[in-house]
């Protein structure tokens, strides 16, 4: 789960990094609250979207008073923002910059550890720096059981090109942005900038967070960071249902298990759906066991989309029988009665294949059309969903 | 021949006797592994009895039980909050070959036991998050089933769990050395690079098949090292050509991030390095029955 910026800074703040005053606000009013609360001359106003760029597009702007704040936030309240609509600034106590630094510590996947990224050079998209001036972007492998100690982050500081002053007062926020990384369970901790003011402090003026939501079991308090108003209210329903659902732009329905069949069965009706003009609706992954239960809800999710004109289902039985799948489809038509209006393609192979595929025939429900293969099953929904677009 | 696992693997499960653990060394043993042994210290001295007139021991920790048996794999099943202490059990034991096939780690705790492993040095890591690996015929690691293809000649490696069977059900008729679900979370112990490296070493095997899908870079990895290390025939399929950008599509580390990790990339990189990729798996199991047809 990727944070705003406004939830970073809070978790910077509990874990010691050194952060300016930052509230956030819904509307102008509370805006205009939150700068009276912050009371320095100046305030920033800033968008809470979870995309870069916000300042380019007008998303950021200082204000002297409460009363501008205010209509600051009137102003990029509503904006949007690279497809991103904003629904929340931050309030932020204005900032004597002298310098702009860089920082990151991520998951390195291909290392299996992680990596701190430093810069003196901060400020700017790092993605830009780490093209043009790689040279000027340290690179640091982090153990993660060590983590950034002191030995580390004076590494960090020392391969990323700091003035000894500067870098004896980077290091301690180094340790406890680590602090943040690893009692969090981030994956990401990113500050850009991590600005040193006029008077010589290190603070963490903008920060990005992704958490692990694996890890959520441990942090209770992470519940009540999701979103709930950018979800999408089919995704939020299946999420609710513990369905494993990715909504996307397209009419064929789409159920498998495991998550690597059901992306294979996307592409798959993708390619078969090009000479139709239609496209995969979704991902939905009914996971190892599939009871009815479970197959009418991802039914029932499915067939809340109304862009959806057909359904594939796609089930390899390994450890589940495709005879049990194959109830569960005649289950969860019958407790969608009247509500299944979709024509359904399945394909089945694997455990219990046989039985499966007699349990749909005997059913003969007029819904279903059974397919041999999954390139056959394909271009079969790809035909139906074309027909019923 | 094989690779990580044959018919003298001795298998252990730690986790054996919760309902996952029972539902599937049951299976193990149907399939004719080796499993001499359960872990959980609260039933350590007991025995569970499965179907087929099996009697398993039950210990009180990984090195008691390869202690008295001689185990020499561990097939992890406790769930996610009690992975990372099995698994460090089972290192700090020096278990030769560990497989978790427990989903959804928080990715820390994988980072950590890996690491710790690879600092130790005597424990190869497969999984997270997989099914684990079957050389069919001779032993099965897992959650693989073991009736959708026998032995014969490839090797197969893939993130994921029901593709990998998708695959073995494809190329059924070639039969395989080993199958291998190296798991689809963001840090896993053995890479594709690893089980490729193994096959190009195995004698028996003649052609791989290499099952990827979106996110990271071990696709494109693979690739560099097919074309520097490879004589054998590697067959590639890659998964999630319409995943949107930033969503996760599953497994924990299926997500494409910006413009990383896409399946188009990954797909043009194996083509570079002279990998035959199919765009379904029916067509990726066609493309290796031509190429190796003669051969197996």
């Amino acid at each position: 789960m990727d944070l705003f910026e406004y939830q970073a800074r809070d978790l910077f703040e509990k874990h010691g990094v050194p952060v300016l005053p930052g509230i956030v606000a819904e509307d102008p009013q509370a805006a205009r609250e939150a700068a009276e609360t912050i009371g320095t001359p100046v305030v920033v106003v800033k968008a809470q979207v979870k995309v870069g760029g916000r300042g380019k597009a007008g998303g950021v702007k200082i204000a002297k008073s409460p009363e501008e704040a205010e209509q600051k936030a009137s102003e990029i309240l509503g904006m949007d923002i690279k497809g991103h609509t904003v629904h929340r600034v931050m309030i932020a106590g204005g900032a004597d910059i002298a310098s702009e630094y860089y920082f990151s510590l991520l998951l390195d996947r291909a290392n299996r550890n992680y990596l701190a990224m430093c810069s003196v050079e901060g400020g700017m998209e790092i993605e830009q720096l780490a093209v043009e001036r790689p040279e000027a972007l340290a690179r640091v492998a982090v153990d993660p059981n060590t983590g950034i100690d002191e030995a580390t982050a004076k590494t960090i500081v020392e391969t990323a090109g700091f003035d000894a002053e500067t870098g004896a007062k980077v290091v301690p926020v180094l340790q406890k942005l680590w602090d943040v990384y690893r009692e969090e369970d981030a994956t990401l901790v990113e500050v850009n900038p991590l600005v040193q003011t006029g008077s010589g402090e290190i603070v963490a003026l903008d920060g990005k967070v992704t958490l692990d939501d694996n890890a959520s079991f441990r942090h209770e308090d992470h519940e009540g960071l999701v979103d709930t108003k950018a979800e999408d209210p089919l995704e939020a329903k299946a999420k609710a249902l513990d369905l494993n659902y990715v909504k996307l732009d397209g009419e064929v329905g789409i159920i498998g298990n495991g998550a690597g069949l059901v992306m294979s069965t996307l592409d798959v009706v993708a390619y078969a759906g090009e000479k139709h003009s239609v496209k995969p609706a979704n991902f939905l992954d009914i996971g190892g066991g599939a009871s009815a239960e479970v197959m009418a809800n991802g039914l029932d999710v499915i067939l809340g989309d109304e862009q959806v004109s057909a359904v594939f289902v796609n089930v390899f039985g390994g450890i589940t029988a495709c005879d049990a799948v194959a109830n569960g489809i005649v289950g969860a038509l019958e407790k969608l009665g009247d509500a299944a209006t979709k024509p359904l393609v399945v394909r089945l192979d694997g455990n219990n294949v046989e039985e499966g595929r007699k349990i749909l025939a005997d059913a003969a429900h007029p819904l279903v059309t059974l397919a041999d293969t999954m390139d056959g099953g394909a271009a079969k929904v790809a035909e139906l969903a074309a027909a019923g677009k | 021949m094989s690779i990580f696992l044959d018919e003298n693997s001795k298998v252990i499960v730690q986790g054996m006797t919760g309902s996952e653990g029972m539902k599937h060394s049951q299976r193990m043993l149907d399939s004719g592994t080796n499993v001499v042994g359960g872990v959980n210290p609260r039933k350590a001295g007991q025995s569970v009895s499965f179907e087929g007139g099996h009697e398993v021991p039950v210990f009180g920790s990984v090195a008691e039980a390869m202690e008295a048996t001689g185990a020499n794999v561990s097939v992890v099943f406790v769930p996610p909050k009690f992975a990372k202490s099995a698994a460090i059990e089972a290192i700090d034991a020096e278990m030769p070959l560990l497989v978790v096939i427990t989903e959804g780690i928080p990715v820390k705790d994988s980072a950590e036991f890996f690491n710790y492993a690879k600092g130790k040095g005597t424990t190869r890591i497969i999984g997270p998050n997989c099914p684990g690996l079957i050389s069919p015929g001779k032993s099965n690691a897992g959650i693989t089933p073991a009736n959708i293809t026998g032995p014969g000649k490839l090797g197969l490696v893939s993130k994921s769990g029901t593709l990998t069977y998708q695959m073995m059900y494809e190329l059924a008729d070639l039969g395989f050395t080993t199958c291998i679900g190296i798991g689809g979370d963001p840090v896993i112990g053995t890479t594709h690079i690893d089980a490729l490296e193994a096959f190009e070493n195995d004698p028996d095997t003649v052609g791989v098949v290499m099952i990827g899908e979106i996110g990271g870079d071990a696709e494109e990895r693979a690739a560099a090292y097919i074309k520097d290390n490879m004589s054998k025939p590697v067959v590639g399929y890659v998964a999630g050509f319409t995943a949107p950008e930033g969503k996760t599509m599953g497994h924990a580390g299926a997500i494409v991030s910006g413009s990383a990790g896409t399946a188009q990339a990954k797909k043009e990189a194996l083509e570079a390095a002279g990998v035959k990729v199919g765009k379904t798996p029916t067509e990726a199991a066609d493309l290796m029955r031509e190429i190796v047809g003669g051969a197996a």
